[in-house]
């Protein structure tokens, strides 16, 4: 593989041929920067990007007829470069100046990407704030309250308790099938769980409303059943279902291997094995994947949007009667032309965010820790756990029992070996 | 004596009972996976027999005259993830060299949890965005890509006139470009998390090499990292085109559904086959009901295609390779 095609050594571009006799030597290269700030880098980065909103403003006012706030920015953009490109081109050779504007350019995506993301989430709590100081938002629902009624009546109680109980409903199937089948991946290894995993990746991008049709199709339509906070919870756990054994699989894969085989070597069986060491040392990880899963199973529209039907009363009974979720609210709530009625809109938006953003951080903080990495909690009651099989042990130690006899430690009958090991302590 | 303890595959009842339940479990998950394409087949059906091939060749809607397909759908599906994912993949490849290679070190952890939590933002909230933010500040874009290169039909735009500035703003509403920048937006995150993982296990020998023989960062990534990460970003390519083709409800709020094949992409209207299914199965009779399902079915096939590609050209590429293990 070629890794670069030239290396003009900086200052090798205009030493003068050497003669036959090579005497003089060029300057011995200097090594390369790489990334970093200099002046010189800071200074024509500024130049460029003045010069390259002047040079726009003067196109854009008096040469051409362009016109347009993202044509003024484009334009700018694209002057800025290649100001850039030459100043820098001044006194680096052309492969820095490559590096220097694709640095920059990669600058600008990563910009944008999250400026993105500042914009979605700005905007939707910006547009949220009517909504969200008036108290009733959060303690009443819609069935009072008409689409011409104030901000000041109705409310969202209704769509959050239909997302507690769709997500509760979601979790009690995804967490123990979920979990369970990740662990399936991985201990039992195989052609038949290779393929399970096959088919559970092929799954993780299934499509949300592909979901909610299933289970129109097998729990409404075949059984018979009602559009039901059931139902969505069912819809929700099919879509959630690959999400959490993808995540979970890819974190048990991490457990190392020397924690298990220890395991193994102390003769503990498989599922003890699973129990006491696999699962405690991935909890972090496992506990990130079900978390990530519930966030994005808990903004899932279009599954609800199938199956649970709508209402504007509060329903606290999965089982029968519809059921609203906080996203199909927002969905309700922003086709109505209503000002009132899409400021409530963006009200259950931002609720809507702050929950997946709470859940988020919940995710990080746990999942922050490294597999095996244990909160202070968790190492007492390990130190507890481990006294307590001190004892255990002790008690053990009955003479005729060469098991526990420590072979570092010269013992007062080390000549006899099978001296009993009476009860000493250390 | 003790004699070491035999290391075969179950060693009695627990783990016996505990191998079943697992693999109770493996095939209980298979199940349900299994169950969506079946159950959407098995209700499909119906609509299938009476359509025939002609399910895929009609644009028109109307199931209760027997008349419908999903040409018009499915092309418009096609073309919504096809805008988002040109605009998209640039946006991910640069974020995830940015993160891998460029960001300050310190920063790194923060901007992929940031990419992490773009990813988890509920797609009703992009759709809002795009709906009520967005729509009003791509007219001019929308505008000036007619203008400049309507002489491509997949830019022309019916109903304005080049250096007409005044031409109505309606006709660059609720258009599959509109619809494309948001679900770029959505799938972007997911995208860039994929690729960044398999830019960052690229080798720290090749780069050392790469920066030992004196290239620059840039020669550095394009490389080792890039051709390193080919697998990485050809399989998040795809994973995000996946979740672009199942993409409803941003959609749904976003265009004004039409039942024509629509080649303009600039052009409002369009129409996706979740979005059709969102806007129909509420006041479909029975017959209506299974040729959603069809439709349904048909995007099913389409993602699962989509990503079986995908995973399996991770698989396959050097960088797959590494992660497998």
């Amino acid at each position: 593989m070629t890794v670069v095609e030239e290396t003009p050594l900086s200052g090798a571009g205009h030493a003068p041929p050497p003669p036959a006799d090579a005497v003089v030597r060029p300057a011995p290269p200097r090594p390369r920067r790489i990334g970093g700030v200099t002046r010189t880098g800071v200074l024509s980065l500024c130049g460029a990007a003045a010069s390259g909103i002047c040079v726009t403003v003067l196109l854009f006012g008096q040469l051409a007829p362009f016109s347009g706030a993202l044509g003024f920015t484009v334009t700018a953009y694209l002057v800025f470069l290649a100001v850039y490109a030459v100043l820098t081109g001044l006194d680096e050779d052309a492969q820095a100046v490559r590096d220097k504007v694709m640095t920059v350019v990669l600058w600008t995506a990563a910009t944008l990407l999250f400026s993105g993301l500042v914009m979605v989430v700005g905007f939707t709590a910006w547009r949220g704030r009517e909504a969200l100081p008036h108290g009733n938002f959060f303690t009443q629902d819609m069935q009072a309250a008409g689409p011409l009624d104030p901000l000041t009546h109705g409310g969202i109680a209704h769509a959050m308790l239909g997302t507690l109980t769709m997500i509760t409903i979601a979790l009690v199937i995804t967490v123990p099938l979920g979990l369970a089948c990740a662990v399936y991946l991985n201990q039992i290894p195989g052609r038949f769980s290779r393929f399970v995993r096959t088919i559970v990746e092929a799954m993780t991008a299934l499509p949300s409303i592909v979901a909610g049709l299933m289970v129109y199709a097998t729990w409404i339509l075949g059984l018979g059943m009602q559009k039901s906070g059931l139902a969505a919870g069912f819809a929700i756990s099919v879509m959630m279902l690959p999400i959490v054994i993808r995540a979970s699989d890819v974190v048990l894969r991490l457990v190392p291997g020397n924690l298990t085989e220890a395991a193994e070597a102390l003769g503990a069986p498989r599922w003890r094995t699973v129990w006491h060491v696999v699962l405690p040392t991935a909890r972090s990880g496992l506990a990130t994947a079900v978390i990530l899963g519930t966030a994005r199973g808990i903004g899932e529209t279009s599954p609800v949007l199938l199956t649970a039907g709508f209402t504007a009363a509060l329903n606290a009974d999965a089982t029968s009667g519809p059921m609203v979720s906080l996203p199909l609210a927002v969905f309700n709530f922003v086709k109505s032309p209503e000002p009132t009625m899409i400021a409530r809109g963006f009200g259950a938006a931002a609720v809507l965010m702050a929950l997946v953003l709470v859940l988020f951080v919940i995710a990080r903080v746990i999942g922050g820790r490294g597999p095996g990495h244990r909160t202070k909690r968790q190492a007492r009651r390990g130190a507890r756990a481990s006294r307590a099989d001190v004892r255990r042990f002790e008690e053990l130690r009955a003479p005729g029992l060469s098991l526990f006899e420590n072979p570092g430690e010269p013992l007062p009958g080390k000549d006899a070996p099978t001296a009993p090991a009476t009860g000493e302590t250390d | 004596m003790l004699t070491p303890r035999r290391l075969d595959a179950a060693r009695g009842l627990g783990d016996r009972l505990f191998r079943l339940q697992l693999t109770a479990t493996g095939i209980t998950v298979l199940a349900v996976m299994a169950g969506v394409g079946l159950f959407l087949l098995l209700r499909a059906g119906q609509a299938l027999r009476a359509r025939g091939l002609s399910f895929l060749t009609t644009a028109a809607w109307q199931p209760d005259v027997h008349n419908f397909g999903i040409a018009a759908v499915l092309t418009g599906t096609v073309l919504i993830a096809f805008v988002a994912v040109v605009i998209s993949v640039p946006l991910a490849v640069g974020t995830a060299l940015f993160i891998s290679d460029i960001a300050p070190r310190g920063l790194r952890r923060t901007l992929v949890t940031l990419v992490d939590l773009m990813a988890a933002v509920p797609s009703v909230v992009y759709g809002l965005w795009g709906l009520f933010f967005l729509q009003q500040h791509v007219i001019g874009l929308s505008r000036w890509l007619s203008e400049w290169l309507g002489w491509i039909p997949l830019f022309r735009v019916d109903g304005t006139q080049p250096g007409e500035p005044l031409a109505s703003e309606s006709v660059f509403t609720a258009s599959t470009f509109v619809a494309g920048i948001v679900v770029a937006l959505m799938v972007a995150p997911i995208q860039c998390s994929v690729m960044r993982e398999v830019f960052s296990q690229a080798p720290a020998g090749e780069r050392e090499g790469a920066y030992a023989l004196g290239a620059t960062r840039w020669g550095m990534i394009r490389s080792v990292v890039l051709p390193y990460g080919k697998g990485g970003i050809i399989g998040g390519t795809m994973l995000g085109l996946g979740r672009a083709l199942g993409e409803t409800i941003a959609v749904y709020l976003i265009i004004s559904p039409v039942f024509a094949i629509q080649w303009h992409v600039l052009q409002t209207g369009s129409n996706s086959v979740s979005s059709l299914i969102a806007l129909h199965y509420g006041d479909a009779s029975d017959f209506g009901m299974s040729a959603l399902m069809a439709a349904g079915l048909a995007l099913f096939l389409l993602t699962l295609a989509v990503n079986f590609t995908a995973s399996s050209v991770v698989a396959r590429s050097r960088s797959g390779a590494q992660s497998e293990a």
